[in-house]
């Protein structure tokens, strides 16, 4: 547990960075997961060139799914559409610098899933979820 | 009188083998998490081996030794649930795989051989999803109408709600017991004779309490009880439906195939007799016989003994819990509940406190536990629960309440 709730999970749960919501935005995209009532909405805007100038996100649920949602639109500030899309399940786990099972990992994929969802559909997210 | 049932409590755990390992170095397990599926006692696991060791072949018309003595502990084991439900035959005893398939049971046998299109079946708003979905199910296919029985402000049934649905005549009331998430204890008893007055046939969803207190269906009156032998010391994969033997008898089969049959011809059957009627294929024999076990194991406990210890610690979790600050208990007072305990912590996600608790080897659950239209009429998208049962103690839940100052802490 001590990995899990590691500070930067915690502190980002409590004080979070880029919580919020942008209006208007480029895409937008919101889902939950029934299970445990997460539910994370993200917001991005973007510049001429595909690149991200803003991000934030709303919602509530776990620390795990928040914080997630946190690090991960923190860390697409400056990256182009097409980097976003080739995000993986590893990428995230990485920022988040934990190991999880199987039900908290779909807390953690929850922000990640949303993301890909507003920049580029749900067609393809089928395909990864069904990866996890 | 205390210090004699202490100690016949520390012996009873030791039947549990589960209950004396550890979750990770020098972290002794706190399974608090009954109410999802019970610990299982040392004889109900040896009775299964030896099944399995001794006597395995199939039941029924098997001439030979082995076969003989399957059968005849499968057979017994129907007897010991009939007896300790109080059904006046065995033949009220249907083996099922679980409570889930034994409201389907009555759904698709009686429901769709006696409802019709614009029949009213009554529900309650705090089932569990096991008796919704099956009427959903059928609702759709006949043109049902489903009502719900409101909680009342103090997380029961209102019962002024169902006595004026009564007056719309339901063929069916099918609700439960103990639920599985509130613990609000249903009064059966009251609400069976109110249906039969309205001219209702009653199911009860007794999966939670059967385990818990004593249940007898001849008292109760009701019509139909469905319960699983998981939640009750004994195995997954066998559940018990209950029905009135006239009832039973004039239901259609459910599942077609072996077991189920008196004669079958190349175009049509003529079915078995009640139970076998509604016992498709191979059933689970070493299940069958390690429910029987486990019912033999609460019987010699005492259903009264298992019921007040429920209590004393059902009592005791909700003063401790509501002690701590930010926690909030959902459902009646005490007296009115089984042993669950669904909570919740402000600041912290259900999801969050499970995790917590686990680190300190204690077992709850965390989630909507088969009942989403109930958390969504309470507001909350999930709870923490923790559940108990006869090897449950009060040290336990001062681990379960330090547990969650340690989530304070956390997320405080």
């Amino acid at each position: 547990m001590d990995d899990l709730y590691r500070e930067q999970i915690i502190d980002r749960f409590k004080n979070p960075k880029m919580r919020g919501v942008l209006d208007p935005h480029d895409y937008s995209y919101e889902d939950d997961n029934p299970l445990c009532g997460d539910r994370i909405r993200v917001d991005v805007r973007v510049d001429g060139q595909g690149i991200i100038t803003e991000a934030a996100y709303s919602g509530e649920g776990c620390a795990i799914s928040q914080a997630s949602a946190d690090l991960l639109t923190e860390s697409v500030v400056g990256k182009s559409l097409d980097q976003v899309k080739s995000l993986s399940k590893e990428d995230l786990l990485e920022l988040l610098g934990i190991q999880l099972g199987p039900v908290r990992l779909k807390c953690a994929l929850l922000s990640l899933k949303v993301l890909k969802a507003g920049v580029y559909g749900l067609e393809h997210l089928e395909q990864e979820l069904a990866e996890v | 009188m205390e210090r004699a049932q202490a100690v016949e409590l520390r012996t009873l755990r030791q039947e549990f083998p589960v209950l004396q390992r550890e979750t990770s170095p020098g972290v002794r397990l706190v399974y608090l998490d009954s109410a999802a599926t019970s610990q299982k006692p040392r004889r109900v696991i040896e009775a299964m081996s030896q099944f399995y060791e001794q006597h395995n072949a199939n039941i029924h018309r098997g001439v030979h030794r082995l076969a003989e003595e399957a059968t005849a502990a499968f057979e017994a084991a129907r007897q010991l649930v009939a007896e300790f439900i109080g059904a006046a035959s065995a033949r009220e005893i249907v083996f099922t795989r679980n409570t889930t398939e034994s409201i389907n049971l009555v759904a698709a046998s009686w429901g769709r051989a006696n409802l019709q299109a614009g029949d009213l079946v009554l529900l309650t708003e705090m089932e569990h999803h096991s008796n919704l979905v099956p009427w959903q199910m059928l609702a759709a296919e006949r043109g049902l109408r489903l009502e719900f029985v409101p909680l009342s402000a103090d997380l029961r049934l209102d019962q002024e709600a169902y006595a004026r649905l009564l007056e719309q005549q339901p063929k069916l009331i099918a609700f439960t017991h103990m639920s599985n998430v509130l613990g609000t204890i249903n009064p059966v008893s009251e609400m069976t004779r109110q249906a039969h007055a309205a001219g209702a046939l009653v199911l009860v969803d007794a999966a939670q309490s059967v385990p818990h207190l004593p249940v007898n269906v001849t008292d109760l009156g009701v019509d139909f009880l469905a319960f699983s032998a998981h939640k009750m010391c004994g195995p997954t994969g066998i559940g018990v439906l209950y029905g009135r033997r006239e009832l039973l008898e004039a239901m259609p089969p459910f599942l077609g195939g072996g077991e189920m049959i008196k004669r079958v011809h190349l175009r049509d059957f003529k079915a078995n007799e009640v139970p076998h009627k509604f016992e498709a294929g191979t059933p689970a024999i070493a299940e069958a016989i390690g429910l029987g076990e486990a019912v033999g194991f609460l019987s010699e406990v005492g259903m009264s003994a298992v019921e007040q210890h429920g209590q004393r610690l059902i009592a005791l979790a909700m003063e401790r819990l509501e002690e701590v600050p930010g926690v909030t208990v959902h459902g009646p007072a005490a007296e009115h509940k089984g042993p669950v305990a669904a909570f919740t912590f402000q600041g912290a996600h259900p999801h969050d406190i499970a995790q917590v608790l686990d680190s300190r080897g204690i077992a709850v659950r965390a989630g909507h536990h088969c009942a989403m239209p109930l958390h969504e009429k309470l507001g909350l998208p999930a709870t923490t629960r923790a559940s108990f049962y006869l090897y449950n103690t009060e040290q336990e839940i001062d681990q379960l309440i330090e547990g969650l100052y340690q989530v304070k802490e956390i997320f405080g």
